[in-house]
């Protein structure tokens, strides 16, 4: 996109609320995207005559936690209303929404860019319930849709920022953001792939500097945040293509094709859709009191901004590698824990044992940070055995993996395998002197001025010690002994 | 207020209601004398009056999170009009 | 002895208690009278006769076994077919549900079977409980059994036919802007609409949920109360439901209404009310004054408003609660190779010319551009109709008036216009909008020998005091004990 246009990007983002029963009926919530069909389906759920809804407490609950992480003003009377559309997959023929009163409005999170710290308002948090899931199969005549109601009344929580993302970065960061908190918060797992998370931008570009509002286009379909960044520079261009040769935007809503690298129109049937929203008439207005609410409050994690910004100022960490630690909310734990643990290293020393060797570990193996048979508690263990000398980095590095196999207390596996760092002056200065013998021909460079053969020496030597060496003591050894050769030869 | 042919059509689209012309003249009458019946009620000033909902509220009557169980899927299932693989068979959406 | 048909509730229920007669003695005594009489009252949209003589005789077996017995034991009852009973036809009197067989059973039948009633039966409604006659019924109309050329009222006339005719001794309607007690009236029957949140409504297929109330038909007060008593009480199934105590309606021994004071209003008594049905209706209040209640005129200023925000309220509930109806999960299906068009032909030719004018008024009051106008302003106006009610109950216990302008009507004579139809409404809509509960109760017959009734108002959850005054003037009159000769 030229630079003479800005983009302005909201967000409408449909989070599944993991609760035990759907909204309204007591169905168990199931991973549709691999149950057997149609298992998970009530009357109620299945929209059969008669049946009725009742709001399920956790849902709520789930919805104030993250309005409350979103700095909202909780609406103490909500309403739910009736949004009505035809469509196979929604068996009521309408989805109950929350529309005129929403649970929570005027909210705002604050996220990273590279130009600073941005503010974005949150419009407005409110609950609804989830459709089925249509399967289309066949060709030509054949064509036909099959109908799943597992998902049918699950719970979704939904959350509109105001237009204030200008950047593809900025957008991505605010989605990064939003998912991180309800997984803090253990709302929602963040998976953007089976649709549990769903992000919808709604897309505009004006002249750079103005403040006038232009049409927006909607881009659903976004399973990952590889295609939410590439559907905005795609949508982005396509716009400022279309006002540079005079054409204006149209107000649609596009679907993201993955494959093709575009945005398509969708529902194109549906164009002038008129939702006849009215007050659900089955459903009292949810009341929170605020007792209720202050006891949410009371119970909010630390959210992951006020974490990274603790690490910062409090803990002394880089932006960046206090970044890292709060993405998840158990590794910041982790971290935490483990750093209420250290004696002898240091917090940058443990982020750095973190964000390296363990997330290299967890990454290698599939692990997560809570599926590992080991806590905080051993892992500050040995990054202080590493930051006292007592074995050395590469020693610790293979002890971590023996950890994660089997559970042990690193003090036990450095023992059992002898891995215990050679720390002594005169074992040391006995190994270096037993390699410098051996090999003549190199000592003999070295005198000639090959500085760089002490490297070759500093890995003879870490080989014949099986790495047991203290690196920096052996470097010392190394050069001393080989500087008195050096010395010896020059002076004879 | 009288509604046109127009309005009768737009109305029977958003209510998914096929209606044949003979249905779609006679509901444009009907639908338009109800219409300046009901129009009394624009006479009322009801400025400061709040909308009434159906019931006397006794609070919000929250459902605890426990999961219960499904219907049997045949008891699902057995009322459908077409079915496949366990599932509602319907028509394709075409565009 | 009576005719076992002829028996009213509490008889039955003590003659199964003494063992005068057995259940299975009891329903095939309904049944045989379903068989002989049926085929003119077309009362019956389903007759669940071997289901109900399978119970009867598990009745009489338990009965046998166990002294403590559950109150109802054994005893019929016939159901409107919008209440779901599972594994019975449910159709809502509508071809799109045709074939439907629901799981469940309605909270307010389950309560029932649950005190040991037996089902006979499904009876005739007009469609989705849509009507004032059960002309719109797209299966048959139920013929009123004081005459067969007349309509028995609705949209619970099944219920108010089969209990009039004597071939159920009791039965359940639906009360959405006055389905019960106008058909009560119409037929001669006594029939209770209860306070909006007093009976659960899971199992009811809705037709606009924030008037729909479970009722009852029945020969007295006396016996609706006995199942009104089983029946009332939260459900946690249906959010509408109260919390508060079921008071059990006790009723007295002695026809005395000393200390209460019922209020007469004008609005009721307007050019149109038939005048024979003023007359019986001006005696009846006459002899609630007899038994020492003081009587006095009273004003409900915005009667007049209730048909015409009942017509915009209940069609836009209705519209949305009958967009399920859609030919996917159950019901009718008419083939499309789109699955829109299948929609709207399933849509098109499932539902009846009622039903389709009613969800199209409902749709456009909600439609952009026109929400704020209809349903909005109806909302509004539905406040102040309930604010008059308040008002008069601070100064009266109990309102009597009409229940309908005039006395059945010809099979026919109002299925042209459908607002001289909605007009059969207009006494019983006012309480419908403010949920409060109302009883029919029969006062007389016109000159041609039709039914008139009477109904009484209460304030919400008053059921209690509502029951007690129309049982005092069920102690003093005979009205309720005649019976059509069929």
């Amino acid at each position: 996109m030229t630079t003479q246009y800005e983009a302005v990007v909201g967000l409408e983002v449909h989070a599944v609320m993991e609760t035990q029963s759907k909204m309204f009926c007591d169905c168990p919530v199931v991973d549709s995207t691999h149950h057997e069909p149609n298992v998970a389906v009530c009357p109620v759920c299945a929209g059969m005559p008669g049946m009725l809804p009742v709001l399920n407490k956790a849902a709520v609950e789930f919805a104030l936690r993250v309005a409350l992480a979103l700095h909202c003003e909780i609406n103490s009377t909500s309403i739910f209303a009736r949004k009505s559309y035809f469509y196979p997959d929604l068996p009521k023929g309408f989805q109950i929404s929350q529309y005129e009163q929403p649970l929570a409005v005027n909210g705002w999170l604050r996220i990273p860019t590279e130009s600073g710290e941005l503010r974005v308002g949150i419009r407005r948090v409110h609950l609804e319930e989830d459709t089925g899931k249509l399967t289309h199969l066949g060709e030509d005549g054949d064509r036909r849709t099959l109908v799943d109601l597992n998902r049918s009344g699950v719970p979704l929580l939904e959350i509109v920022t105001e237009p204030d993302l200008h950047t593809v970065e900025a957008v991505r960061n605010c989605a990064y953001a939003l998912r991180s908190i309800m997984r803090y918060l253990e709302v929602n797992s963040g998976n953007l792939e089976k649709g549990l998370l769903r992000i919808e931008p709604n897309i505009s570009i004006r002249e750079r500097g103005s403040q006038a509002l232009s049409t927006r286009v909607e881009i659903k379909n976004l399973n990952s945040f590889r295609s939410l960044e590439r559907a905005l520079e795609f949508e982005l261009a396509r716009q400022a293509e279309l006002v540079d040769a005079g054409g204006a935007v149209q107000q649609q809503t596009l679907g993201w094709d993955d494959v093709r690298g575009s945005t398509q129109a969708q529902r194109s049937k549906e164009v002038a859709e008129d939702y006849r929203y009215f007050p659900e008439p089955d459903l009292p207005p949810l009341v929170v009191d605020d007792k209720w609410v202050r006891e949410i409050e009371a119970d909010l994690p630390e959210l992951p901004q006020e974490k990274r910004k603790r690490f910062v100022e409090m803990v002394g960490l880089s932006d960046y590698d206090a970044g890292l630690l709060v993405a998840e909310r158990s590794v910041a734990e982790f971290f935490d824990a483990a750093l209420g643990a250290i004696h002898k290293a240091d917090a940058k020393m443990l982020a750095n044992w973190i964000t390296g060797p363990l997330f290299e570990l967890l990454n290698k193996d599939g692990y997560s940070i809570e599926s590992l048979p080991f806590g905080p508690e051993p892992f500050a263990e040995l990054v202080d055995m590493v930051a006292s000398g007592e074995i050395n980095a590469s020693s610790a590095r293979s002890v971590l993996s023996e950890m994660a196999a089997n559970g042990k207390k690193p003090k036990e596996l450095v023992q059992a395998r002898g891995l215990a760092q050679i720390s002594s002056e005169t074992d040391i200065g006995e190994l270096a002197e037993r390699v410098i013998q051996k090999n003549s021909q190199q000592v003999a460079d070295y005198v000639a001025g090959k500085d760089e053969v002490l490297n070759w020496f500093f890995g003879q030597a870490m080989l014949a010690s099986q790495g047991k060496a203290n690196p920096t003591l052996l470097r010392q050894a190394l050069r001393v002994q080989l500087d008195a050769a050096r010395a010896q030869k020059e002076a004879s | 207020m009288a509604l046109s042919k127009k309005d009768v059509d737009h109305i029977a689209h958003l209510a998914r209601l096929h209606l044949s012309d003979a249905e779609k003249a006679r509901f444009r009458k009907q639908l338009s004398d109800i219409l300046a019946h009901v129009d009394a009620l624009q006479s009322l000033d009801t400025t400061d009056v709040p909308a009434m909902s159906g019931a006397i509220f006794e609070g919000s009557r929250l459902r605890e999170d426990i999961a219960g169980d499904a219907m049997p899927r045949e008891d699902l299932l057995r009322n459908a009009p077409d079915r496949e693989n366990n599932q509602f068979r319907v028509p394709p959406v075409l565009d | 002895m009576a005719e076992l048909h002829e028996l009213d509730l509490r008889q039955a229920i003590e003659g199964l208690k003494q063992g005068d007669f057995s259940s299975r003695e009891l329903t095939a005594a309904f049944l045989q009278r379903i068989e002989q009489l049926d085929g003119a009252l077309q009362a019956f949209l389903h007759v669940a006769g071997e289901q109900a003589l399978t119970q009867a005789d598990q009745a009489d077996k338990q009965r046998g076994e166990n002294r403590e017995a559950p109150p109802l034991l054994g005893v019929p009852l016939a159901v409107k077919d919008v209440l779901a009973v599972a594994d019975m036809p449910a159709t809502a009197g509508s071809r799109i549900l045709e074939g439907f067989l629901p799981s469940y059973t309605a909270t307010s039948v389950q309560r029932l079977l649950d005190a040991g009633m037996l089902v006979l039966g499904k009876t005739n409604t007009d469609e989705f409980a849509m009507g004032s006659s059960t002309e719109n019924s797209a299966y048959f109309t139920t013929h009123n059994p004081w005459d067969l050329e007349r309509v028995p009222g609705g949209s619970s006339g099944g219920s108010a036919a089969a209990v009039a005719g004597g071939l159920a001794p009791i039965a359940l309607g639906t009360d959405t802007g006055g389905s019960v007690r106008q058909p009560a009236a119409l037929s001669g029957v006594s029939g209770l609409r209860p306070t909006y949140g007093r009976n659960s409504r899971y199992g009811l297929i809705a037709f606009g949920s924030s008037l729909d109330c479970v009722g009852v038909l029945g020969r007295s007060v006396a016996d609706i109360a006995i199942l009104q008593n089983v029946m009332a009480g939260r459900d946690p199934k249906d959010a509408s439901t109260s919390d508060r105590p079921v008071e059990t309606a006790v009723l007295q021994k002695k026809a005395d209404l000393k200390g209460l004071t019922i209020g007469v209003p004008n609005e009721y008594f307007i050019a149109g009310v038939q005048p024979a049905v003023e007359a019986a209706v001006r005696a009846a209040i006459q002899a609630l004054a007899d038994m020492g209640a003081a009587v006095r005129e009273i004003s409900l200023p915005h009667t007049e408003y209730a048909l015409p925000v009942y017509y915009i309220l209940a069609p836009a509930e209705a519209s949305a609660n009958l967009a399920r109806f859609d030919g996917v999960r159950y019901g009718l299906r008419v083939k499309d190779a789109d699955v829109i068009e299948m929609f709207k032909r399933t849509r098109g030719e499932g539902f009846g010319p009622e039903v389709k004018r009613r969800i199209m008024i409902g749709t456009y009051a909600l439609s952009a551009g026109y929400y704020d106008t209809y349903y909005g302003q109806a909302q509004k106006v539905r406040t102040l109709i309930q604010r008059d009610f308040e008002a008069a109950f601070e100064q009266v216990d109990l309102i009597a008036g009409p229940t309908t302008p005039t006395t059945a009507f010809r099979i026919g004579e109002h299925s042209d216009d459908p607002l001289e139809m909605y007009l059969q409404d207009v006494f019983t809509l006012p309480s419908s909008l403010a949920g409060i509960p109302g009883i029919s109760v029969p006062v007389g017959f016109d000159e041609g020998g039709l039914p008139i009734g009477m109904q009484l108002f209460a304030p919400h959850f008053a059921e209690t005091k509502l029951l007690q005054a129309a049982h005092a003037y069920q102690m003093t009159t005979d009205w309720h004990l005649k019976r059509p000769s069929v």
